[in-house]
């Protein structure tokens, strides 16, 4: 949430190192090495099947990977359960969001973790602490924090779905297809709000097919194909043109060249 | 970041979502507030309003029908009739905002009843207040029983509580043997339903409880107000507190006055206390705890309320074991206005009712929406139409149509909001 919660320069937040997984016979992810940083945005993207799902649910502890080592901080972990990787401040939002309708703002953003004073629930702490991190992040298009979530704009949601992880104090907010059911203003919203979490200090993981969302927020590319990382690096030194080719053929011969530097 | 624009906000869009906001929540002032009532009641989403015009509505017809209907007997008469569907509601209420059912409560009530009545019987001597405590303990573990199978074994409510209401109607017949019948002697529990409190009691109460009721509202919302927090505006706290005060005030006047033919009855009915003392109860467990989120948040949505690390089949559980435990209360109220539990007690036309009652008042039966005070009102039309049809000499034919066209009336307008909020 703070900036006193980046790691020292140096130690990417979360390290993949030979990353394997597959299930019976099918290999869905071979050797996958990638760092992710707080502060920035890194962008997983990927035809269908690439194991871009996969991938994320080997780092909030859905899937155990078969190989290689998850580092959190450099430190080895083993993330055995959603709730353990949970623990460490890793918190995906799914596309389905997982909110309550019939439950208002500040009610889903604790749901689970309320504040209660001996019995009864701190309402007055809740919603003052859920309207800081609504301040903070500039989520300003609510009418007010108590109304049902059923009455909010898909845009709204997903704000809602991602303010709820900041809330949590995350590190590292893994976000699936965040604008895929948005209009454009939306998207604009959603983005505006992914870019200031990592200006924030958090490390933030984007899988997304959109290849406009990508160019607009995100700081380093990671395409995967047919469960091998493809290519990873700054977004700077890549192009449309040679993504969409990363993504189709796993190879790309414009990467070779970036334009206006040397490789 | 290149582009930055605003997000865009077409008025019709505006307008629907005012419509979905509670107008208290973001009315500024009284005029603001009024508006937005209307319209969320146009909109579909109209909370109490509604059902209170209804029973003024049926009051006033039944009155213009039979002018007995409105004297300060019969009134009390139909209170006293209506406790047991009021609490037998509010028991339903529990699994209807997890979106199940419970079809058992009916005949696990008169359970409680039979066991209240035998345990003061002369020959066990048991006080009171342990014969209802045992009985509200063993209605609690049934709950438990039925929860833990619905939950532990993943079966259907609806399957499983029908086989509570065959099964516990079987073990009431058993317990009632070959009689029939069994009387209650003990003053105290007869006196629930048809003792009173004296008239300056009557006042006192009263007033305590608006005092104790606006007071807490008034210091809660002043306080958010100070602290910049969502809130009404004073002016509809003082509103809130005036109609409360006013509901009191006319309730201990009808009940004071003289209804006894012969001797004089006056005071208001113990009854009316255990109703308003479960409904209390239950409202703060509902909208103050954390047991009453996981309901809302598992009715609304289980797979979030899962993933947020509630436990499922404990707040499951627990609820149909406190639905089966305020059904016992139901019992003993029904059986001390009888003055005894027989064979005669239908605990299937109660259940239905009880759920008729829930859903007339505004609980939603596809879970997530409902408080205590719909289970109140609902139990409240129901004994109006029971009482008021019965002064008219209706057959019992008619006032089982009548009722099943009012409950008809309601799940459809509670599935029209429903499909209304969908479509947004």
């Amino acid at each position: 949430m703070s900036t006193a919660d980046t790691p020292t320069n140096g130690t990417p937040l979360l390290e993949l190192r030979g990353i394997e997984k597959h299930f019976g016979a099918v290999q869905a992810l071979t050797d996958i090495n990638l760092d992710v940083s707080a502060g920035n945005v890194t962008a997983l993207i990927g035809d269908n099947g690439a194991g871009k799902s996969v991938l994320i649910k080997c780092i909030a502890g859905i899937h155990q990977p078969d190989g290689g080592q998850i580092l959190w901080n450099g430190q080895p972990v083993h993330l055995k359960t959603p709730r353990e990787s949970s623990e460490l401040g890793i918190e995906t939002v799914h596309q389905d969001l997982a909110l309550c309708d019939n439950l208002d703002i500040v009610q889903n953003m604790f749901l689970g973790r309320e504040e209660s004073h001996r019995l009864a629930l701190d309402e007055e702490d809740m919603e003052k602490a859920a309207s800081k991190t609504l301040a903070g992040l500039k989520v300003t298009t609510v009418r007010s924090i108590r109304q049902p979530v059923a009455s909010l704009s898909g845009g709204q949601r997903q704000s809602v779905a991602i303010a709820k992880t900041v809330l949590w104090n995350s590190k590292l907010v893994i976000m699936d297809e965040p604008t895929a059911a948005l209009g454009v203003a939306q998207t604009t919203m959603v983005l505006e709000l992914v870019r200031r979490l990592a200006d924030q200090g958090l490390a933030v993981l984007l899988v997304s097919h959109n290849m406009n969302d990508v160019f607009e927020v995100a700081d380093r590319i990671a395409v995967l194909y047919l469960g091998h990382l493809a290519d990873e690096r700054p977004a700077k030194e890549l192009d449309r043109q040679s993504v969409v080719d990363l993504m189709t053929t796993g190879a790309s011969t414009r990467t070779a060249e970036p334009a206006g530097g040397a490789p | 970041m290149t582009d930055v624009r605003e997000p865009e906000v077409t008025p019709g869009a505006a307008a629907d979502a005012e419509l979905a906001v509670a107008p208290e929540l973001m009315a500024t002032s009284l005029s603001d507030y009024l508006r937005g009532s209307y319209l969320r009641i146009r909109g579909g989403e109209s909370g109490v309003l509604p059902v209170v015009a209804g029973i003024i509505l049926i009051s006033a017809l039944f009155q213009t029908l039979n002018s007995n209907f409105l004297t300060a007997g019969n009134l009390v008469n139909l209170l006293i009739q209506g406790a047991a569907y009021m609490l037998l509601a509010m028991g339903e209420v529990y699994p209807l905002l997890l979106g199940e059912i419970d079809l058992s409560i009916g005949y696990v009530s008169g359970i409680g009843g039979i066991i209240t009545a035998e345990l003061v019987k002369q020959q066990y001597g048991w006080p009171w207040w342990a014969a209802i405590l045992v009985a509200l303990l063993t209605c609690a573990v049934i709950g438990l029983v039925q929860g833990t199978i619905i939950t532990r074994l993943g079966l259907p409510s609806f399957v499983v509580t029908l086989a509570g209401l065959l099964g516990w109607q079987g073990v009431m017949l058993l317990m009632l043997g070959t009689g029939g019948s069994l009387p209650i002697n003990n003053t105290t529990i007869n006196n629930i339903a048809s003792g009173n409190l004296t008239p300056l009691a009557s006042w006192v109460v009263m007033l305590a409880i608006v005092a104790v009721f606006g007071g807490r509202m008034w210091l809660r919302e002043s306080r958010r107000r100070k602290s910049g927090l969502v809130a009404p505006p004073a002016s509809l706290t003082l509103i809130k507190i005036a109609g409360a005060a006013l509901a009191g005030i006319a309730v201990v006047l009808i009940c004071n006055t003289n209804r006894g033919p012969l001797t004089p009855i006056r005071g208001v009915p113990w009854v009316v206390l255990v109703v308003l003392g479960v409904l209390a109860m239950q409202t703060i467990l509902l909208s103050r705890t954390k047991f009453g989120r996981y309901l809302y948040a598992i009715g609304g949505n289980p797979e979030a309320a899962r993933r947020a690390g509630v436990n499922l089949a404990m707040i499951r559980t627990v609820a149909f074991s406190l639905a089966s435990m305020t059904a016992g209360i139901a019992g003993i109220v029904y059986a001390s206005r009888l003055r005894s539990v027989s064979t005669a007690l239908d605990g299937g036309t109660l259940v239905l009712y009880a759920v008729a009652a829930a859903v007339i008042g505004g609980t939603s039966l596809f879970g997530g929406r409902g408080k205590a005070i719909h289970a109140v009102l609902g139990g409240l039309v129901i004994a109006v139409l029971d009482n008021g049809m019965g002064l008219q000499g209706y057959s019992a034919a008619a006032k089982f149509v009548v009722t099943a066209l009012v409950l008809l009336a309601a799940v459809t307008i509670d599935s029209l909001a429903r499909r209304g909020r969908i479509a947004r």
